[in-house]
């Protein structure tokens, strides 16, 4: 290989581990050889990103310390080159210092997951509201509440779409990478519906469980909150773009727990008032009054603090 | 060896009894106990090994093309159940059956019959579990943590929750054993500050057993209630509360792991003072680190519910009391590399298997402080991050310190020299192959696959194979392992000294190899210098 080669080689792979790190984040799905956490498109989502980033950098300069005092022991006191075994056995400073110094550094990092837990708690001041069940092995989605109207009748199952499903039964001989939705591949990770929501609002989900426990994540919004039967559990997100987020059933719930994904399209508000309407309209004639209302709504007052 | 002499006046019992059933199947004897309980998880350890084989292959490629997916689940279900109650506890309980007589210098256990008992135990249990797999509607395929109301949906539920019980009895038979052998049957002079540190961590360790085994009875059984005799504790229906099975769970679970760590530890502290030929660095801070963590394991158990939608406060609370466990756990770490430096190093099997531990059970120490912080659980939570995880601590972790330690120790249980040359060859393929395997599961569960799925997108693809690469291999080497063991057992023939290693301490090192059938009948008279830690000041 010449020089050049070697250049273009190492930037190809420069390239690629930028890509692997830093690239995935404003890629809505997860790509091959990805290796970090997704920053995700909502306001919080930075929190676990950020924490999983610093945690790890901690943990690193930790690990060169100790496996590097290590390594240096092992070359340095090898019997093989002469060398002759001391009998201390005590040290109290460097005790006193190795109990102190992590001590130090784990307030830090919780000082900073306290922060980013409290921030997430906070459910209040939302926009929407929409309830999740999980089902064996698919989940409802029910539209509650937006801007303070309660909606009736929008709600809907979502499960595995067909072409996935075909595919991977058992000896099929269908081929998973030929599940795509445009340009991505999507095997297992589509819906025949998926759960539509505006950007830029507050959304508080309320989740349960039907049958047995779920788990309801979305890897983009930074969290996932378990579907358990007889217990509802709040979360919230606020999603930034417009786009199409999928995710999976996070807990483990019988034979098809691998085949209940999630997806979530974000529109803009004045396209998910369109497509609320529709589906208000849809549901039948006493549900379309409020639903014209809604769609004439102007924009939320609230919008403007949602920064 | 002075007490050696003592057996020509105990004629009755001099030898093994030469009847196979009356030896093996009839036995007090703590070394042949020992031997059995270490057979047993070697052999659990390879049907395991098998469904994880099972695991890999289906997720080589995306798509299923060996298995259904129910089949799935049981495998890994079972792997679980199997690696953790069938290999990793019994060969702890079986080092610590061989080597706690000979290292206080007591001339068996306490309650050599309650011995044979609970090792009896479990070939039944195991038996009773594995033959659920043939049962029409076949075994649990819940998860090993059986989290109510999906492992209510079992048809095998009576059989796993029984099983588990003969589990638990025979724990906490073992555990009681140990406990009393430990606190009663010393050798006059062995101060409890002066035992070995695996000895140290086998005491904490069997407090643990008898504190949380009835609880996980008592979880088991309200299943088994819910499920057959109309209760509701679990069931919302009837007024019961799914969580409520996740919190008695996991007050076991956390326990429990620890359970499968605290012994390695006491083994690491064994092997690499041996070899590096000096004493261990801070004796006194290396048992309170273990009875410290002991402790704290017992306040962390909700770091596990995180996703379950806990109060705030009690979020915050799991996570700080987990984050605290990182300083004890840190204390033992640093400890062992100053033991290691100044020292003067060679680096048989037994050494390289240790210091593996030191290195990637702190990677696995790494991602559990990761695991800790709430917010960022509520990503990693049930994913590959966190099987990458717990294979870091329990494989590299648990699993090479039983490894260090049966190289540590089958030279002075069988009287010969295991081969040196493949012990080194199945210690290289083993450190090469569980990084392949674990650590592209890192990346996998960063990126966003959940555990316990049979199948998955092909962005998962790549690091999917690599780990299954991996994992096939980490699988083969072991039968280098089950090779080096055939081979010193029956055909080696390089004799075995009674100090084995050169920088070797303690008592076990003062009887002849292999360990005659009978030792310490007599109370051997300590010799400071014998000891390890024989110096009240060190």
């Amino acid at each position: 290989m010449t020089s050049g080669g070697i250049r273009r080689s190492f930037a190809a792979w420069a390239a690629l581990a930028l890509a692997s790190f830093g690239g995935a984040a404003h890629a809505a799905e997860p790509g091959p050889w990805q290796l970090n956490m997704t920053r995700g498109v909502t306001t919080w989502s930075q929190v676990p990103y950020d924490l999983n980033n610093i945690t790890l950098g901690v943990c690193v300069g930790i690990g060169i310390l100790v496996f590097g005092a290590m390594f240096i022991a092992m070359f340095r006191f090898r019997k093989s080159r002469g060398a002759v075994a001391e009998k201390w056995s005590h040290n109290t400073t460097l005790e006193v210092v190795w109990t102190t110094i992590p001590v130090i550094i784990l307030i830090t990092l919780a000082y900073l997951a306290t922060g980013g837990l409290t921030s997430w708690a906070n459910t209040t001041g939302s926009q929407m509201t929409v309830k999740i069940t999980g089902y064996q092995w698919k989940w409802r989605y029910d539209y509650i509440s937006y801007l303070g109207k309660p909606i009736s009748n929008v709600g809907f199952m979502s499960k595995l779409d067909a072409q996935s499903n075909a595919t991977r039964q058992l000896g099929s001989g269908m081929d998973p990478y030929a599940v795509k939705v445009g340009d991505e591949n999507t095997y297992l990770r589509n819906v025949d519906k998926p759960l539509v929501v505006p950007v830029d609002t507050k959304i508080r989900f309320v989740i349960t469980g039907g049958d047995v426990i779920h788990s309801w994540w979305v890897p983009q919004f930074g969290w996932k909150v378990d579907a358990i039967p007889g217990i509802v559990n709040a979360a919230w997100t606020d999603i930034k773009t417009p786009g199409t987020y999928r995710g999976q059933c996070g807990l483990l719930c019988g034979q098809d727990h691998g085949f209940m994904p999630i997806v979530v399209v974000a529109k803009s508000k004045a396209d998910f008032a369109k497509w609320l309407a529709a589906q208000e309209a849809q549901a039948g004639a006493p549900a379309a009054a409020p639903a014209a209302q809604t769609a004439e709504l102007p924009a939320p007052p609230a919008a403007g603090k949602q920064g | 060896m002075s007490h050696a002499a003592t057996h020509d006046q105990h004629d009755d019992h001099h030898g093994a009894p030469k009847n196979f059933f009356q030896r093996w199947c009839m036995s007090t004897n703590h070394k042949d106990i020992g031997t059995l309980y270490l057979i047993f998880a070697l052999t659990m350890f390879f049907i395991g090994g098998s469904f994880a084989m099972v695991i890999r292959a289906e997720l080589f490629k995306p798509g299923l093309q060996l298995v259904q997916p129910y089949f799935f689940n049981e495998m890994t279900t079972l792997h679980a159940l199997v690696m953790i109650f069938g290999a990793i506890m019994p060969a702890f309980v079986g080092l610590g059956n061989w080597m706690i007589p000979l290292m206080v210098g007591a001339p068996d256990m306490a309650l050599p019959r309650m011995n044979n008992l609970s090792f009896w135990i479990l070939p039944f249990a195991f038996t009773l579990l594995l033959s659920t797999l043939f049962m029409p509607g076949g075994s649990a395929a819940g998860g090993w943590t059986m989290l109510p109301p999906l492992s209510l949906q079992s048809s095998s539920l009576a059989y796993t929750v029984f099983a588990i019980h003969l589990m638990g009895i025979s724990s906490i038979m073992g555990a009681i054993n140990i406990i009393a052998t430990i606190l009663n049957m010393r050798a006059p002079g062995m101060d409890l500050l002066k035992m070995p540190v695996f000895v140290w961590s086998w005491l904490i360790t069997a407090f643990l057993l008898i504190a949380v085994m009835p609880v996980l009875a008592g979880a088991v059984t309200m299943l088994l209630t819910d499920k057959y005799f109309g209760t509701n504790f679990f069931n919302p229906g009837g007024g019961g509360d799914p969580v409520l099975y996740q919190h008695i769970f996991w007050f076991f679970g956390h326990p429990e792991v620890y359970i499968m760590i605290l012994p390695a530890f006491g083994i690491i502290s064994e092997v690499i003072p041996t070899f590096s030929r000096k004493p261990i660095f801070g004796y006194k801070a290396m048992v309170f680190a273990i009875a410290s963590i002991a402790f704290l394991s017992f306040i962390v158990w909700a770091h596990h519910m995180f996703t379950v939608g806990l109060p705030l406060g009690a979020d915050i609370f799991f996570m700080y009391a987990t984050m605290l466990i990182a300083v004890p756990t840190g204390v033992k770490v640093f400890n062992w590399v100053s033991t290691m430096w100044g020292g003067s190093m060679t680096f048989e099997t037994p050494m390289l298997f240790a210091i593996a531990f030191v290195i990637l059970f702190t990677i696995g120490g790494f991602s559990g402080l990761m695991l800790a912080m709430v917010p960022a659980d509520f990503q990693y939570h049930d994913t590959y991050f966190v099987v990458a995880h717990f294979h870091y601590v329990l494989v590299t972790g648990a699993l090479f310190a039983i490894i260090s330690a049966t190289y540590y120790w089958l030279p002075k249980w069988t009287g010969r020299m295991y081969s040196e040359f493949w012990g080194k060859v199945h210690f290289w393929n083993s450190v090469i192959w569980v990084n392949v395997l674990f650590f592209p599961q890192h990346f996998l569960g960063l990126a966003g696959m959940p555990r316990r799925i049979p199948d998955y997108n092909v962005a998962f693809a790549n690091f999917n194979m690599i780990s299954s690469i991996g994992g096939f291999l980490f699988g083969a080497s072991q039968l280098i392992f089950l090779g080096v063991l055939i081979h010193c057992a029956f055909f080696s023939r390089k004799k075995a000294a009674d100090r084995v290693w050169e920088g070797a301490k303690g008592l076990e090192w003062t009887v002849p190899s292999p360990a005659p059938y009978h030792t310490f009948d007599v109370p051997p008279v300590i010799h400071e210098g014998d000891l390890a830690h024989g110096h009240p000041n060190d």
